[in-house]
This record gives C-alpha cells, sequence and structure tokens, in this order.
C-alpha cells in the first residue's frame, strides 16, 4: 500500500485482536492469539481512533488536537507494522 | 510525538513474563510418536486441583501475564476445564486452548465459548484420516474435522497445528487445502522439535533435505496466494538451520511453563534438565520467577560459553536450545550443537546425514506414546 492510499484507508483492529489495560506494566497492551505488543500512550491514542471509518488522515487530524506535531509518516509506519502482524486492517473505501 | 510502541520484538526492559504455558494434564487420548511430553508420565499423575490452578492463574496475572495456553496432554480431560477458562477470563488474560479436539462436544464448546474462552487451536496429524489416525494412534480425524466446524459456526477464531516429520511433510500442499477448506484463520506447519517421546523417535521423524526444499516452496506460494484470509506460519526444522532457534525468546525471559502437577519451568522441555525442582505447591510463582534456580540457571548472557559468549548472535538467539544441549551433549551449558559454530555440530550433522542417506532401505521403527486414555464421545 503506498503513502497515499494509506491516508484515505479507514484502519481498525482486526477481529479476535483485544485492547486492554495491563496494570503490571501499566501500558496498553494488544493481545492476539500468539502476540502481545505492549504500547506507550501515544499508540494507545492513535488505536483508540482506529474505528474503521476514520481514515488516516483523519486520524492525524485528530491527534494534533492533543498533541503539539504529529507526524503523518509515523502513524502509517505505525498501522502499517500492525498490519503485518495481523493486529490492524483496513477496511475497504 | 513519541514513539508508539515501548517494545514490539526486543522485551529488554520488560522483567514480567507475557505467557503461562498451562499445561493441564499429561494424559491424552492420542498417542503420537511425536509428542513433546516427558517420557516419564508417572511423575505427573497428582494434578494440580481446580483451586490451585485458579492461585497459579491468579499469582500469573499479578506477575504480568497476560496469555493463558491451556495445554497438555489434552486439557479437555480436565472436566473442571470450563471453571479455569472463566477464571482466566475473569482475570483478563487472553485464553488458548491447545487440543486434539476429542471431547470437544458442541455442549462442550458452548460452555468454554460462556466462560470466555479467545481462541481454539485444534490438532490435525494429516489431510485425511487414514494418515491422521495411524499417525495419532487412534480414529480421530472424522472428529477433528467436526470440532473445527464448531470452533468457526461459535465465532472463534480457528488456528489449525500441524507437526510435520519425514511421514507427513509431503503433504503440507494437501493439508493447507484442507485448512482452507476448514476456514481456519491460521495454520501453524511446525517442524518436529525432538523432546520426550519425538527425541526418542527422532530417526524415523527427521526429513530429508528434498523433502524440506519441496515442502518450503509449497508453503512460500500458499503464503502469498492465501494471504487475505490465513496466516501461515512456518517452523523451520532446527537440525537443519545454521544458527540455533531462539529457544522461547531467552531463557525465562518471556514465558513460563506450569506442568500438571505444579512444577515451574522455563519451558515444557526444561524437565529434562538436572535442576533442582520449583513447584507452586511449595512456592508463590512470583518467587519462583525472580529466583529459584530453574530459572535464573540460563537467565541472560552470563552463563554463556564460547562461542556464543562473545557472538554477536549471543542476543538474537540466546545460544539456542539448553534442553537440547543437555540432551545431545550431556551439559546444558553448552552452546546448542545444531549452531554450524558449536563445537558439537557433528552429533546434529551425523543425525541429518542419516536422514539423506541414499540407502535407507528399513525406516526406523516409530515408537507410538503409550498413555492412551478413552474419551467419551
Amino acid at each position: 500500500m503506498t503513502a497515499v492510499d494509506l491516508a484515505a484507508a479507514r484502519p481498525r483492529l482486526a477481529r479476535h485482536v483485544r485492547i486492554s489495560f495491563d496494570r503490571t506494566r501499566q501500558r496498553h497492551v494488544l493481545l492476539h492469539p500468539e502476540t502481545v505488543v505492549v504500547l506507550n500512550g501515544t499508540g494507545a491514542d492513535i488505536l483508540g481512533l482506529c474505528d474503521g471509518r476514520r481514515t488516516v488522515a483523519e486520524i492525524v487530524t485528530a491527534l494534533t488536537a492533543r498533541y503539539d506535531s504529529v507526524p503523518e509518516g509515523e502513524v502509517q509506519r505505525f498501522l502499517t507494522r500492525l498490519a503485518a502482524r495481523r493486529c490492524v486492517e483496513f477496511a475497504d473505501g | 510525538m513519541a514513539d508508539p510502541v515501548d517494545s514490539m520484538d526486543n522485551v529488554d526492559n520488560v522483567d514480567s513474563p507475557f505467557g503461562l504455558l498451562a499445561e493441564l494434564t499429561y494424559r491424552c487420548p492420542l498417542a503420537c510418536a511425536y509428542c513433546s511430553n516427558p517420557v516419564a508420565m508417572g511423575e505427573y499423575t497428582d494434578e494440580l486441583a481446580t483451586h490451585e490452578w485458579q492461585r497459579v492463574l491468579t499469582e500469573a496475572r499479578d506477575l504480568g501475564v497476560l496469555q493463558c495456553h491451556l495445554s497438555g496432554g489434552e486439557p479437555l480431560l480436565r472436566r473442571d476445564l470450563v471453571d479455569i477458562v472463566a477464571t482466566a477470563h475473569d482475570l483478563g488474560l487472553y485464553t488458548n486452548l491447545v487440543t486434539s479436539a476429542l471431547g470437544l462436544s458442541r455442549s462442550r464448546a458452548e460452555r468454554l465459548r460462556a466462560a470466555g474462552l479467545d481462541h481454539v487451536q485444534v490438532s490435525i496429524q494429516a489431510d485425511e484420516p487414514v494418515a491422521s489416525d495411524r499417525i495419532a494412534g487412534t480414529p480421530s480425524f472424522r472428529r477433528k474435522i467436526e470440532a473445527a466446524g464448531v470452533v468457526k459456526e461459535l465465532g472463534w477464531p480457528l488456528t489449525l497445528n500441524v507437526v510435520l516429520h519425514r511421514q507427513n511433510i509431503d503433504r503440507v500442499a494437501d493439508v493447507l487445502a484442507l485448512a482452507d477448506d476448514l476456514g481456519a484463520d491460521r495454520v501453524e506447519l511446525a517442524n518436529t522439535q525432538y523432546y520426550g517421546w519425538a527425541w526418542r523417535n527422532r530417526d524415523a521423524l527427521l526429513p530429508s533435505r528434498a523433502q524440506l526444499v519441496a515442502a518450503e516452496a509449497v508453503v512460500r506460494a500458499a503464503r502469498e496466494r492465501l494471504r487475505d484470509r490465513m496466516d501461515v506460519i512456518y517452523v523451520v526444522p532446527d537440525y537443519y538451520s545454521r544458527y540455533p532457534k531462539p529457544c522461547m525468546g531467552g531463557w525465562a525471559a518471556r514465558q513460563l511453563t506450569v506442568a500438571p502437577n505444579g512444577d515451574v519451568l522455563p519451558c515444557p522441555a526444561a524437565q529434562s534438565l538436572p535442576l533442582p525442582r520449583a513447584s507452586v505447591r511449595v512456592d508463590p510463582l512470583e518467587r519462583i520467577w525472580t529466583g529459584a534456580p530453574v530459572m535464573t540457571a540460563f537467565r541472560g548472557t552470563g552463563w554463556m560459553p564460547d562461542p556464543c559468549r562473545t557472538c554477536d548472535r549471543r542476543e538474537v538467539d540466546f545460544g539456542g536450545c539448553r534442553c537440547q544441549a543437555f540432551q545431545l551433549t550431556g551439559d546444558a551449558a553448552r552452546t546448542d550443537p545444531v549452531c554450524h559454530l558449536s563445537p558439537d555440530h557433528a552429533l546434529v550433522a551425523r543425525a541429518v546425514d542419516a536422514a539423506n542417506a541414499d540407502a535407507r532401505v528399513d525406516e526406523p521403527p516409530l515408537v507410538p506414546r503409550p498413555h492412551r486414555v478413552r474419551v467419551p464421545d
């Protein structure tokens, strides 16, 4: 997927992936049959906006309300990495 | 904005284990010759009671465990499995049932679903009944396929587990086709690891190089073809690797195992090592994880011999598998002989040579694990 159409993609958590807060590590985590991904606050904020309706571009816009600077490339890289591990998928259109 | 992931692949700063392998029983209706359960199963018949498992799960969660793999033997032989799952689920653990699927009736499956079970992994031994039942040592294929259907109908993600070896690896294309037909979300094609019964049967199970090359080409093509609907995981046979596997992501680094009798181990095979036992019946899990000799013996890199000590890959593969080193050399603190840099590598090379001998007239016999238990239909 190129950077251009990724901006228009609508990410969501993959089916069967659960996000939860781990009180031991004081971090949000993604739980998947064979994977645990430990997120920090930024990662949890991004995924909190991934509802399958917002586009990546809209997510970046929403994040600018909370962060001084939001490099769009970094958000895209984060979501692409999670998609490669089947934690995130991109809804059509 | 900070990097949005604290840790994905490396967990250097995290001291807590992520996963608990709860081996609820070593009883099993199957008799697979590749089974990795301990050969001396008699030591494990005094199984933890329901309330003991529930305490173990609670202590594991407090320790930082997030995933609970319910395995065995056949975990469905535990009549209290639904209660154990319910406790794990209530603690917030991601629960994964690793099963032969014998005993997974629809009503049992519905109760497990209601208790919060997240994921089911069903083993098959081949893609069709004759070969599968022969390898399993008992008629089971048909029930496995029915159970896989129930798993999908109830909305669980389905993983099919297939242990690959000399007698079924040539069927991998058919296995993948079956997995696709069943709507599997994941298929784990894992070459046999030689522990327990599989170690005893190694020479009959180790495939030839030609078999592996053919199977790996099939797997690569299937990954591409099925990319949008099925995750194809392929576990390489370490005997054919240049470097050892990063066993368990490092000794007592990410995972712990609790055996049916309450023994705590870094991995199931570690029961074979001459280390003092640690048990949840004696000590709290946290104390065992942080301080028991069985956990600290090979944690980190301080124990490493040459050539691992100075190797660039010491934090990549952690010296390989301690149990394999012990098995092959009698010393758990040696480099895994699978590594081509190991001074003991000839031990592995000889087994590989034998598996590739031109004239292999008599195939070595398979010794099935004997421990068979009837399961009600």
